[in-house]
């Protein structure tokens, strides 16, 4: 059937909208990487490869910052979706306490990050922190810490932070993958006398493995772009140990004014983003199983 | 059975405690919270960091300003996201692809990529320090997820139900609004929850772009106030607690919506 030719005017809000503040955006940063621009003045440089050079060879704070995503990736991908999926085969029933406490797990994903970020600073407080308090109350004062002071830990105090916020929406996703599941199947586990743990390996986890993907992908990129959280949290300190990529591109560009390199750093960062996110598409995908 | 008990409840008090204390923290005054960080306060409850609040700060016009802005990007992504959703369903051939490719691109590139050239567009484009530029540019970047989710919906639709309204003479708009629109509420309305809850929540573009009191919004403020009060937590509380009444009553009631609405967006997303 022939389709009016107005209906190309349905693209055009939109299409304007998100070519002048996405599109446009994402080329000049591609542009911009290849000068050494300031961000204020009119004139600028092309310097070639020089900033990606830079960022590769002579910056230890952007290596370090690659780094400390890593950390961060890698202790929340694994705590969240342990987390997330653990509590999921505990609450999976529709019972009312299991949709309550469904519903409070859940609960500080609507927050903001600031609002998160002063919550687990009060816990986190070397002198009044309930943390501190409460391995005080149990007799491991020995454990108390000054949980964002010290460099050696703060990226992690972070990312636990990151799994408080984040880990009740992952155990929805997974609830929703275990609903799915038949019933059948677990019958079948159960006649032929399979033990809990083979069951998890026969039929919950192949069957899962959808619902997993999405929740490790997810939680990569969210981790990837913790900015609120680690500017309010820490602002990138003590000692640059949590700046992430995503705090660091903005303090390149807005405490430096070297918008050329900090353009460089975002296409980096892109890149990155774009590599894992496919690598874990294709490992996961490839234990897909259908019954 | 007793281990998975003890779990639940120690995972749930690993989220009420936290804002229990905030509740408390937020009556009671520095030296208590000094004294004792976990304790209720001496003389009964105090609302005094309440009224100090709304004295020292501009409170009502950061409230304002957030609602301004979630609304009008709401209702704006929603819209243009759906009618970019519906073109490509009934296109339904290349041209529609590629759009919808383009589209979906945008959810690859994280905000945190395009804020240099983006910063630097708005300073040309002098919609720094605006509502409208604040608007703007929150639409552009919920369209990908929400062109996203509306369009995987909408193919769903049986495709006689537009074909039948063409018979009947209806235009591509009288449809998209008789046919399309109503269809697609339930997927409207998770999308429009997910939409509140990001753009009520948002804090890097205001901090790219409002430097100005008068057009802050509730996070931004929110941040800034670490910079006044430094760990003066009650204060501090009293600030997040009113920022996020409104998304927490609404969570209150609509549970269930909100649940489905974000999920859907983590999933699609």
């Amino acid at each position: 059937m022939r389709i009016s030719k107005s209906i190309y005017l349905f693209f055009l809000p939109g299409l304007v909208l998100y070519s002048l503040f996405f599109l446009y955006p994402t080329i000049s940063a591609l542009f911009y990487s290849f000068t050494d621009w300031d961000g204020l003045s009119a004139a600028f440089q092309f310097v070639g490869i020089d900033n990606y050079t830079r960022a590769f060879t002579g910056d230890s704070i952007f290596q370090k910052t690659i780094g400390n995503n890593l950390k961060f990736m890698l202790t929340v991908v694994v705590f969240q979706t342990l987390v997330a999926l653990a509590f999921a085969l505990i609450v999976i029933k529709n019972t009312k306490t299991n949709v309550f406490l469904r519903a409070l797990y859940f609960f500080p994903t609507i927050l903001s990050s600031v609002s998160v970020a002063f919550i687990w600073a009060f816990i986190y407080d070397p002198s009044m922190g309930i943390l501190n308090q409460i391995l005080g109350l149990l007799g491991l004062d020995f454990l108390a810490q000054n949980w964002l002071g010290n460099a050696n830990i703060a990226i992690y105090s972070l990312a636990i932070t990151q799994v408080w916020f984040h880990a009740g929406q992952m155990l929805i996703i997974f609830v929703a993958g275990l609903q799915a599941i038949p019933e059948e199947l677990y019958e079948v586990a159960k006649i032929e006398g399979a033990s809990k743990w083979q069951t998890f390996k026969g039929v919950t986890w192949p069957l899962l493995a959808p619902s997993a993907t999405i929740v490790v992908a997810y939680t990569t990129i969210q981790s990837f772009k913790a900015f609120d959280l680690v500017f309010a949290m820490t602002g990138g300190g003590p000692n640059n140990s949590t700046e992430i990529i995503a705090t660091y591109i903005y303090d390149v560009a807005f405490k430096s004014y070297q918008f050329g390199y900090a353009s460089a750093i975002s296409i980096i960062f892109m890149v990155i983003i774009a590599l894992i996110t496919y690598l874990q598409f294709k490992a996961l995908r490839s234990d897909r199983v259908s019954y | 059975m007793l281990f998975r008990k003890f779990s639940l409840l120690i995972y749930a008090l690993l989220i009420v405690i936290p804002l229990v204390v905030v509740l408390l923290t937020s009556v009671k005054t520095l030296q208590e919270t000094f004294r004792d960080p976990l304790g209720l306060p001496d003389g009964g409850f105090k609302f005094d960091n309440y009224v100090a609040i709304f004295q020292e700060q501009t409170m009502a016009g950061y409230f304002l300003n957030s609602t301004i802005v979630t609304l009008f990007s709401v209702s704006f992504t929603l819209l243009l996201a759906a009618m970019v959703a519906f073109g490509i369903t009934r296109m339904n051939n290349w041209i529609g692809n590629v759009l919808f490719a383009l589209f979906t691109l945008g959810m690859m590139v994280p905000a945190q990529v395009i804020m240099v050239p983006l910063y630097s567009l708005m300073l040309d484009l002098g919609l720094t320090n605006s509502l409208l530029g604040l608007i703007l540019v929150n639409i552009s970047s919920t369209l990908p997820i929400a062109v996203f989710i509306l369009t995987g919906f909408m193919k769903t639709l049986p495709k006689e139900l537009f074909e039948a309204s063409t018979i009947d003479g209806a235009g591509n708009w009288k449809m998209f609004t008789k046919v399309a629109i109503p269809l697609s509420l339930p997927s409207l309305s998770a999308t429009a929850i997910f939409l509140f809850v990001m753009h009520w929540n948002d804090l890097l573009y205001p901090l790219l772009f409002i430097t100005d009191n008068a057009y802050k919004t509730l996070p931004l403020a929110l941040l800034e106030f670490q910079g006044q009060y430094s760990t003066n937590y009650p204060m501090l509380f009293t600030g997040v607690i009113i920022a996020s009444a409104p998304m927490v009553i609404a969570y209150v009631f609509l549970q269930r919506y909100f649940v489905a609405g974000i999920t859907a967006g983590a999933v699609k997303g």
